[in-house]
């Protein structure tokens, strides 16, 4: 049995509907502190879902989830969890500086802040900048950086990483790891398998369920594959559907 | 709530309004250009000495009741009020913080407005026009909140300019521009009694024709008083973290 206080997320039998569709049905699982763990799957098999529960601003049907010791959502944890949504959420008729101001101010975290997460996103010399202007790239930056106002102890990110260029994935990819250094604990969600080799542990979700729960190293063994798409085939073929499926990752 | 945050949301709202130059002339001159119009209309006649105090009361409420739902619904609608929500910020602090920015603007606007009437469209006001400001303003402000109101119950843009028509017309029907409120049907007279904009545009005749004491407007701004503080916790109980 794992050690509860060593989680940063422990889910059990969590069961949720969007509208009129289930899109998770008794999923149970757990994330550990100060690792980068990645949440896979394809698009609509529930990933958004899961990250919106964790975050606390999803209604739930049932279930327990809970995050750095306490309910998710409850109000301690509005300061430690920072979250990053599918679509850059920041203000597009704001400067950068002027966006991660507010959010700075909303978290009470010290002034000094807004300069640490600039530098660290690269975003400094865009900081004047209408967000409106930016890139698609440079935006979903913005929206990382006001996730990382703060310092918050968990980092949740709904694929930060989609339309990044290749340079830029790898940029990101080593900042998730230096921040995992410093203790801060990531459940970073994507699509895109080649990103699985980065993480730490790996989640491989399919229709609301999850499939697998490994190390990359472990994935591969255990499937006896040579990259992270073959054993998530592989997984799927070993687990095949029970009925008809669907989900929603709006 | 803190208000800390709350002055923060205010300050970060008007920072977006002060982005889009269009807006602010817009919101400023366009209340004024439809009074100017209508004392142009009726230059030879005394009827805009009649409804044109109950128009000062009208266009600040319109403009600023569909300024205030859609720019809350946009927020909304691009993921910032789910961030916002995931935060340390009270629901009240998000409510509170639209009201006062856009109460500010509505004080620059019904300023704007009031002056145009009187001293450019030539408008007779009897009583005071400090007292005249004070019910205009109250009346964007309560425009305001009822757009911050209604925007919580709509999901798309085209549902939230349909509670244009449905919440506000309706009042304006009402309230006594079109007929004097005295000579309405008994029911339509005993619904227009609890209607807001009725209130307000009693108070701003009375101003107008100094035919009320200051008892009598200081009653009837405390009616669209409490409208504005019903619509301000209205809205922050409907404002869910969580949401399906």
């Amino acid at each position: 049995m794992v050690n509860k206080s060593a989680l940063a997320i422990d889910v059990t039998d969590l069961h949720v509907r969007r509208g009129k569709h289930p899109v998770l049905h008794g999923l149970s699982v757990s994330v550990p502190r100060g690792v980068v763990v990645g949440l896979l799957g394809p698009s609509g098999c529930g990933k958004t879902t899961l990250l919106r529960t964790i975050v606390g601003v999803q209604v739930v049907q049932s279930g327990t989830v809970t995050v750095l010791g306490r309910e998710a959502g409850s109000a301690a944890l509005r300061h430690r969890v920072g979250y990053v949504t599918q679509d850059a959420s920041v203000y597009d008729d704001l400067t950068v500086r002027q966006n991660l101001q507010y959010f700075r101010a909303v978290l009470g975290a010290p002034r000094s802040d807004v300069d640490r997460v600039l530098a660290l996103t690269d975003l400094t010399t865009q900081a004047g900048q209408l967000v409106g202007s930016l890139s698609g790239g440079q935006r979903s930056r913005v929206s990382l950086a006001g996730a990382l106002l703060g310092s918050p102890d968990l980092l949740v990110l709904d694929e930060p990483t989609v339309g990044l260029d290749p340079l830029l994935r790898v940029e990101l990819w080593t900042l998730f790891h230096q921040l995992s250094a410093s203790g801060t604990s990531l459940l970073v969600s994507s699509h895109v398998m080649d990103e699985a080799s980065r993480c730490d542990r790996l989640l491989l979700m399919r229709d609301g369920e999850i499939l697998a729960d490994d190390t990359p190293a472990g994935l591969l063994a255990s499937t006896g594959t040579l990259d992270t798409e073959g054993a998530f085939l592989a997984l799927i073929a070993r687990n095949p559907l029970a009925g008809p499926g669907d989900g929603g990752d709006s | 709530m803190n208000p800390q945050r709350t002055l923060a949301t205010a300050g970060r709202v008007l920072s977006q309004v002060r982005h889009d130059p269009r807006t602010i002339v817009l919101l400023l001159v366009v209340p004024s250009l439809l009074i100017g119009l209508l004392a142009w209309i009726f230059s030879d006649t005394p009827v805009f000495a009649m409804i044109g105090p109950g128009m000062i009361a009208l266009f600040p409420f319109i403009v600023m009741f569909l300024v205030t739902s859609i720019t809350t619904l946009r927020e909304r609608r691009t993921g910032t009020l789910e961030r916002l929500l995931s935060m340390p910020l009270g629901k009240g602090d998000l409510i509170l913080g639209y009201t006062l920015a856009f109460g500010l603007l509505a004080v620059a606007q019904s300023a704007v407005a009031v002056g145009f009437a009187v001293w450019v469209c030539g408008l007779e006001i009897s009583g005071s026009v400090w007292l005249l400001l004070a019910v205009a303003v109250a009346d964007a402000v309560l425009g305001t909140t009822l757009g911050l109101l209604a925007s919580a119950f709509a999901r798309t843009e085209f549902q939230v300019v349909q509670f244009m028509p449905a919440l506000v017309f309706p009042q304006i029907l009402l309230g006594g521009i079109f007929l004097p409120r005295d000579q309405l049907p008994d029911v339509l007279r005993a619904i227009s009694d609890w209607l807001p904009l009725s209130h307000a545009i009693d108070a701003l005749q009375a101003v107008a024709t100094d035919s009320q004491d200051a008892a009598y407007v200081g009653g009837e701004l405390l009616i669209i008083g409490a409208w504005i503080v019903g619509a301000v916790v209205l809205g922050s109980v409907t404002l869910r973290r969580r949401t399906p």
